[in-house]
């Protein structure tokens, strides 16, 4: 049995629940028992590391600090998301290398009753855990419906294999950790030199414009080299890249229609599990066409989303940060 | 402390210009040490504006003669610089030249401290450990061995062939080996040599020739040093001469072993991975000496135990199955290192591409590619062997200058990129870009050669490239290698779409250099290079007698300046070899054997193999000849019994009392 630590981060229940329930549909198969951290909280994602350090790290350390609590004779911590992955790590190391820092942390952690000593715990990525930890080897034995003719691009984002604090991984800049482990359920893993370009990020709230050109850069070259599908490790790349696609498009009046999957729901299929426990057809650039490559079909579950009418009073309009006098008017 | 007799101890302080009288007040020094250590010996304290000039040294001799002094302490820069030179003028007046001793006051003092009153005190406590130590100091004797006349020179690239050359034709043996099949080295793999662009091979090949045939050269290629021992004048080397399954004295070098072999292999080394070579081979129609190996690891027969292709058609039975590695023993007096670098592992660099991208070629690839003799003939083409590029890209400094792999500068790719660029050019006609972060051009030539490739046309950004991708961005970029780079002097990111890209890759110690520096009984410097004597004044020369290092093996440099640090290390060579005999210092270390408990702890630590120990007595030993003095087995010695003349407890005892002042007389109250 391989014992683990979970911290899910806050996307796993919401935007990538699909990523959940493909993940939970294969922990059998593998053997792997996930343990929540129990109350964890958000890990800040990308955003709040750049307002102010200590309450960020804080807020981070929180998170292992609580995780100590539960480590019953294991030590790792493993998380599905990029973002929450490099966000504990990065906490662990600068807590160790920056003692200053540490010292901060601990004590804003005190109030709450809690301490975390940098090194203790192992922040390890999923796909890490699973290529490493439960091997490629077992992996394949697992697998009843090899994912033959499926035309895949690995992609794995930018946060993952970037700062490697601890080296984990193959390379920085093109990792081959995803590729191999695809290929090892039976697709056809297409070369990717983006693997590990960056989706956007939040730039889709911040900089729209700058986003729909690194989605643009994603979807048209893997669209290039023929992929059917992408495959992700991380809910926000997973989300950029399927939800802003149709936004991607019409800016750029293209008609890409490049489905993105979580590697755990290829995994799931590969394992013969059926489309529904996966979290499969809930993704908004349809994977329908691109599984029927192995023979999957995909129910419709649900209608085309109809926007509804807005029933409510209108909204101000939105703040333009250009329009200066407004600005000045409004404070 | 026993009481010995008083000695008579002078001190003599140094100005040194303003180096150190513009921080220390040498004034207050002398007489501080005249009247405060009177008691410990002091007779005369003396200050002077050069002690290490004529007049400053006849002074200290002046000294010795008419006041009798039986110890020096001379106050000025470090021992490295001017020891010698007092020693020597001590011996001159008739001192045993041990019973000087120098009291660093620059190095450790002014050169170090700003606040004159806190420097002048400090350099007080200096003098007074140096006088307190030189009390303990005892006369020594210097040793002396004759030195045998051979040579040992390793590494047969163009440094090694160099100092062996002017060692031999000064009438002296030489032993030359090298590890690959045929000496040549890196050189041998070139086309043009940059900034006259003269063909390597013309110019290499009959230096070849003259250390294959050379009646004062013995010539041992397959070949590796496998035990050193022994000291200056007198290094007993073991070379493993490797089996060539080829009878020496047999093989007329007709290559038809070669034309039959059936066996194709990849040659990794000659052909940089771009080319073919068969299973017995010499790597290159010039090779010295031109008689074919044998690569047991892919040979058929070794293999499968049937073929012998080669045997069947030898014309003269040349080829021996059953030839095994020989162990050879050489007696040399003086020892050449010039084992050359290894390439940068450009695949290390992921963000160029290089092994996943088919187009993007190393500096090694690109040479063999340009070289009439390499695989293509010559002709500049893509991977798939037939497509001239119409556009080619060359980045520099990969693998160096950047903090993620070699800090240092290799040196010669600039020019290495320069010369890449106007072949290109001069032979496909291609549109090629240089990508740069400073250009280096110094030395003779050099720039003249830059000045006309721009003149070329070739076109040049200024700035480091983030990556090379085959991600195409748009219809332009399209089956094509994607240059980004941050133009630094137009202050805009490029993208700059190129059939080609040529690594200039950087040069790397080779990745045995530890182990090999070790044998020799030399270090390495952070970055693995062989550490030189003196970065300036003494850059062939090793902490280690009798070992010297030439080529790229110290450190990355172009062909100009091998060949002359293969000569440099060669007249140092001839000019040990003709004192007949070489002067030890007789600082060492030895072992109290009625005290040595056998633990062994210091066997490891000596950096020059200097200790053994006998099993039968199950205690340490020392080689005086061999004992550098380095006081590295004396700190760690558990027991101490081993002492360091010229370094013992009492010395150094004596010299800490002096230090914190414990020898001054008590104040009475």
């Amino acid at each position: 049995m391989n014992k683990y630590l979970l911290y899910p981060g806050c996307s796993m229940e919401s935007s990538a629940k699909a990523y959940l329930e493909s993940l939970n549909a294969i922990l059998g198969p593998l053997d792997l028992h996930l343990d929540e951290i129990e109350d964890w909280n958000c890990c800040g994602a990308t955003e709040y590391l750049g307002i102010n350090l200590i309450p960020a790290y804080s807020l981070i350390a929180r998170n292992l600090a609580l995780a100590t609590k539960q480590m019953n004779g294991t030590r790792t911590v493993v998380t599905p998301c990029s973002a929450c992955y490099l966000n504990l790590a990065k906490a662990d190391y600068y807590m160790q290398e920056r003692p200053a820092l540490g010292a901060k942390v601990n004590e804003a952690l005190s109030a709450g009753g809690l301490e975390y000593k940098p090194g203790t715990l192992d922040v390890r990525h999923l796909l890490d855990v699973l290529v490493y930890d439960v091997g490629l080897d077992a992996i394949k034995r697992k697998v009843t419906r090899p994912l033959n003719g499926l035309k895949i691009v690995p992609y794995m984002g930018c946060m993952l294999p970037r700062p490697d604090y601890q080296h984990r991984w193959s390379d920085h800049e093109h990792p081959t950790e995803l590729g191999d482990l695809l290929r090892a359920l039976g697709a056809d893993v297409i070369d990717y030199p983006l693997t590990t370009s960056c989706c956007g990020g939040h730039m889709t709230q911040i900089a729209p414009e700058t986003a729909f050109e690194l989605i643009r850069r994603l979807v048209v070259d893997a669209y290039d080299r023929g992929a059917h599908l992408m495959a992700a490790v991380c809910p926000m790349c997973q989300l950029n890249i399927d939800a802003y696609q149709n936004e991607t498009n019409h800016y750029f009046h293209s008609h890409y229609h490049m489905p993105i999957l979580f590697f755990t729901q290829l995994m799931g299929l590969a394992f013969g599990k059926e489309p529904g426990e996966l979290g499969i057809g809930v993704e908004l650039v349809s994977s329908r066409n691109a599984l029927a490559h192995i023979g999957v079909e995909v129910p419709i579950t649900q209608e085309p989303t109809v926007r509804k009418k807005d029933e409510g009073l209108p909204m101000p309009r939105r703040l333009l940060s250009n329009h200066k006098h407004e600005k000045e008017a409004v404070k | 402390m026993s009481e010995k007799k008083q000695e008579r101890v002078g001190v003599y302080v140094c100005h040194c210009g303003s180096n150190i009288a513009g921080t220390v007040d040498v004034v207050d020094l002398a007489n501080w040490a005249a009247e405060k250590l009177k008691h410990q010996g002091v007779v005369i304290a003396r200050e002077y504006k050069f002690m290490c000039s004529s007049p400053g040294q006849e002074l200290i001799e002046k000294d010795i003669k008419e006041l009798g002094l039986t110890r020096v302490v001379v106050a000025a820069c470090s021992p490295h610089l001017h020891e010698k030179t007092f020693r020597t003028a001590a011996k001159k007046a008739g001192l045993n030249p041990y019973l000087v001793e120098l009291a660093s006051i620059r190095e450790q003092v002014s050169w170090v401290h700003t606040d004159k009153a806190v420097a002048t005190e400090k350099s007080k406590a200096v003098v007074s450990g140096a006088v307190s130590r030189v009390i303990e100091n005892v006369p020594l004797e210097e040793i002396k061995v004759p030195i045998n006349p051979n040579t040992l020179v390793v590494g047969g690239g163009i440094a090694g062939i160099q100092a062996a050359l002017e060692i031999a034709n000064a009438g002296f043996h030489v032993y030359l080996v090298e590890r690959e099949p045929s000496i040549g080295g890196h050189m041998a793999q070139f086309d043009k040599t940059f900034p006259t662009l003269d063909c390597a091979a013309c110019i290499l090949t009959p230096r070849m020739v003259e250390a294959g045939t050379h009646p004062n050269i013995t010539l041992l290629t397959w070949s590796d040093v496998v035990n050193v021992a022994g000291y200056v004048g007198n290094f007993s080397v073991t070379i493993k001469k490797k089996a060539r399954f080829v009878k020496e004295e047999l093989c007329t070098g007709c290559g038809i072993c070669q034309e039959k072999c059936p066996k194709k292999v990849i040659d990794e080394v000659h052909e940089a991975g771009l080319g073919y070579r068969k299973a017995v081979y010499t790597p290159f129609a010039q090779a010295v000496p031109n008689f074919p190996v044998m690569d047991k690891e892919n040979c058929t027969y070794f293999i499968k135990g049937t073929c012998k292709a080669c045997e069947k058609f030898c014309p003269t039975g040349a080829i021996d199955f059953k030839q095994e590695d020989q162990l050879i023993n050489v007696d040399v007096g003086n020892i050449i290192l010039a084992t050359g670098y290894d390439l940068f592992d450009a695949r290390r660099v992921s963000n160029y591409g290089y092994g996943r991208l088919p187009n993007v070629f190393t500096s090694l690839e690109f040479e063999r590619l340009s070289n009439a003799a390499g695989p293509t003939n010559g002709d500049i083409v893509l991977r798939d062997g037939k497509t001239t590029p119409k556009s080619v890209g060359i980045i520099h400094c990969v693998g160096s200058r950047d903090k993620n792999f070699n800090n240092y500068c290799s040196v010669i790719c600039c020019m290495q990129g320069l010369k890449f660029a106007h072949l290109v050019h001069e032979r496909t006609g291609a549109t090629v870009y240089n990508f740069y972060i400073d250009m280096r051009t110094a030395y003779k030539a050099y720039d003249e050669f830059y000045q006309r490739v721009l003149e070329e046309g070739t076109l040049f950004v200024r700035g480091k490239v983030a990556e090379v991708t085959n991600a195409a961005r748009n219809d332009r970029e399209k089956g094509k290698l994607v240059i980004q780079v941050e133009d630094t002097l137009a202050g805009k990111q490029r993208r700059i779409p190129v059939d080609m890209v040529i690594l200039s890759s950087g040069l790397q110690p080779r990745h045995d250099a530890r182990e090999v520096g070790k044998m020799f009984g030399i270090s390495c410097s952070t970055d693995g290079w062989f550490t030189e004597k003196h970065p300036k004044l003494d850059p062939v020369a090793t902490m280690t007698e009798g070992v010297f290092i030439v080529g790229c093996a110290q450190g990355p440099k172009d062909i100009p300046s091998s060949v002359a640090q293969g000569a440099a290390a060669s007249a140092r060579v001839l000019d040990k070899i003709l004192q007949r005999e070489v002067t030890l210092e007789p600082i060492k270390a030895s072992v109290d054997q009625e005290m040595c408990s056998g633990c062994r702890i210091c066997n490891g630590l000596c950096p020059f193999n200097a200790i053994t120990f006998l099993e039968d007595r199950m205690v340490t030993e020392i080689n005086p000849a061999l004992c550098q003095g380095c006081g590295t087995c004396v700190a760690a010695c558990p027991a101490g019994a081993i002492s360091g003349t010229g370094f013992s407890d009492e010395q150094i005892m004596a010299q800490i009392d002096g230090l914190l002042f414990r020898n001054l007389e008590p104040v009475e109250a």
